[in-house]
């Protein structure tokens, strides 16, 4: 199966400032990636470029063999930070549907009728098992609720790649883990590509194929035993780093800055 | 009642600009612009002064200001939030410009005060027509917009995601508004336009979450009031604006108390 995230020199940045460059990578389809690195290093830049909102700086991306294109169907997104307020909100339900067709112009009275529309929300809510609470306001649900919520808007239009945006940034520790897991199993039963902005790898590290380690300018990519130790951290951003694994086998890198992954005080 | 032409002439012109005002409002309120849209009706009280001085009608003074302005405050998009304090002195500069054309026109005060408090009895058939071909573009307009706005307003980076043109589409929807407000200004005024756009749609989404039916109770509303205002400024010498008003807050009071009452 030919990859479905293909890098070659990628550069990116901002009218005349480079965030990074000299991104070479290939994430296989099916895969599980995660995109690590200090805050303000490009992680979101990255997912821009995926999205199709930035084009390259420099360099040749491919997504599913085509150059990323904005608003395309093949990407489910979730984005950073959603923010919904608790005095007026959307119910649950529509704003699933506007994952699904929230992008197209004119008036749904066509799409009242269709049964297919309805059964598609239904289904991408019950399979963030999300259905006792998808009549409510998204404003008046927890975290976690909002998370799975978001999760159904992005897979509605059934993509073939999950973009997340550090989706588990608000949640406690418990909700990380039920959300993982839930990606996991989603990604799985449904060949999914998955690409996940995270502050910190712990909770990801049972499924993990691919580490995309954002620093310094740089985007070094290999798996998580090849990227995240001591030696190779070093060798790639040239300064030292280390890599230290408790005994519950969490880690953490310590030297990029500041103490780049690590779990949330709990 | 209706044996008066310009009562029939009112009530043709208040329903017209109730389901726009009622309509449009429920995207101010939930876009958060209630008081970019409250910028539009003072800005567009100089263009009308400013047209009367010239000669011409004050509909089309008030309609390229407010048009002129909401463009530009949609191209400023999210750039434009936090931004009070400028809309704020940009505002109030307009108001005295405002003053000063009222001061340059030699005729009458009324055309003043007709257009800070709304003279809805005052309408002509012909207004009537404005009004109406006003507002067939922008209830089309609303109903192109719809999804896409509504999707912007809930996440605007998750609708730029999926494609959505956001600054386009902010651009578009003042754009929209501006001609909104250039009618609501005809029966309420440039000082009490927030009684037929905000108001009713601040009621509605304390009503229901659906989108559809909270514009739908929004223009009722907005419709309810101004029909209901405009009955009781018939029978009563005190003017329309303040009984359409006065309805719009106490309905407003009521649920929120309503709201209040049920939550303890």
């Amino acid at each position: 199966m030919p990859p479905a995230i293909v890098a070659a020199d990628l550069a990116a940045g901002y009218g005349a400032r480079t965030i990074w460059s000299g991104a070479t990578f290939s994430i296989p389809t099916g895969a599980f990636t995660v995109v690590l690195g200090p805050n303000g290093a490009g992680k979101s830049t990255l997912v821009r470029l995926l999205l199709g909102l930035l084009p390259p700086a420099g360099g040749s991306l491919e997504v599913l063999g085509q150059r990323p294109r904005r608003g395309s169907s093949l990407i489910g997104y979730v984005p950073q930070g959603a923010a919904f307020d608790p005095e007026f909100s959307i119910r649950g339900v529509d704003f699933v549907g506007l994952g699904l067709d929230g992008h197209r112009w004119g008036l749904p009275l066509l799409d009242w009728t269709r049964t297919d529309r309805k059964r598609a929300i239904a289904e991408a809510i019950e399979a963030v098992g999300a259905a006792a609470y998808a009549g409510r306001p998204m404003g008046r649900l927890s975290g976690g609720e909002q998370q799975r919520l978001l999760l159904a808007q992005a897979l509605v239009g059934r993509p073939r790649i999950l973009l997340l945006d550090e989706p588990l940034s608000n949640l406690d520790v418990r909700n990380q883990g039920a959300i993982v897991g839930l990606i996991g199993e989603v990604a799985r039963s449904s060949g999914l590509t998955v690409v996940m902005v995270a502050h910190d790898v712990n909770p990801l590290l049972p499924l993990l194929d691919l580490v995309v380690y954002v620093a310094q300018g740089r985007v070094a990519v290999g798996t998580p035993a090849e990227i995240i130790t001591s030696g190779s951290l070093s060798r790639i951003y040239g300064a030292p780093i280390e890599v230290i694994h408790d005994r519950r086998g969490r880690v953490f890198v310590v030297g990029l800055d500041e103490e780049v992954a690590h779990p949330h005080a709990s | 009642m209706l044996q008066y032409d310009f009562m029939v002439h009112a009530f043709q012109a208040g329903t017209v600009v109730a389901i726009v005002a009622g309509a449009i409002g429920y995207f101010v309120v939930v876009r958060s612009t209630s008081f970019a849209a409250h910028a539009l009706s003072h800005i567009g009280f100089a263009g009308a002064t400013g047209a009367v001085v010239l000669g011409l009608s004050p509909v089309f003074g008030l309609l390229a200001f407010t048009l002129g302005s909401g463009v530009t405050i949609g191209a400023l998009g999210s750039r434009i939030r936090g931004r009070d304090v400028t809309i704020g002195i940009v505002l109030a500069w307009t108001l005295g410009l405002g003053v000063l054309f009222i001061s340059l026109y030699t005729g009458y005060a009324t055309e003043a005060y007709a257009l800070l408090f709304g003279e809805i009895l005052g309408i002509s058939e012909r207004d009537v027509e404005i009004v109406v071909v006003a507002a067939i573009p922008t209830l089309i307009a609303l109903a192109v917009l719809y999804r896409p706005l509504l999707f912007s307003s809930v996440d605007e980076s998750l609708a730029a995601a999926r494609g959505v043109p956001v600054t386009a589409l902010s651009i578009a929807f003042m754009a929209v508004l501006a001609l909104a407000v250039t009618e609501a200004v005809q029966v309420v005024g440039v000082l009490l336009i927030f009684a037929l756009i905000v108001t009713p749609a601040a009621i509605a989404i304390r009503w229901t979450q659906r989108p559809a039916a909270a514009i739908a109770i929004s223009a009722g509303l907005a419709l309810l009031f101004t029909w209901v205002g405009l009955t009781i400024a018939f029978y009563q010498p005190h003017p329309v604006s303040f009984f359409i008003t006065s309805l719009a807050f106490g309905t407003y009071l009521v649920v929120r108390i309503a709201g209040a009452v049920r939550r303890v």
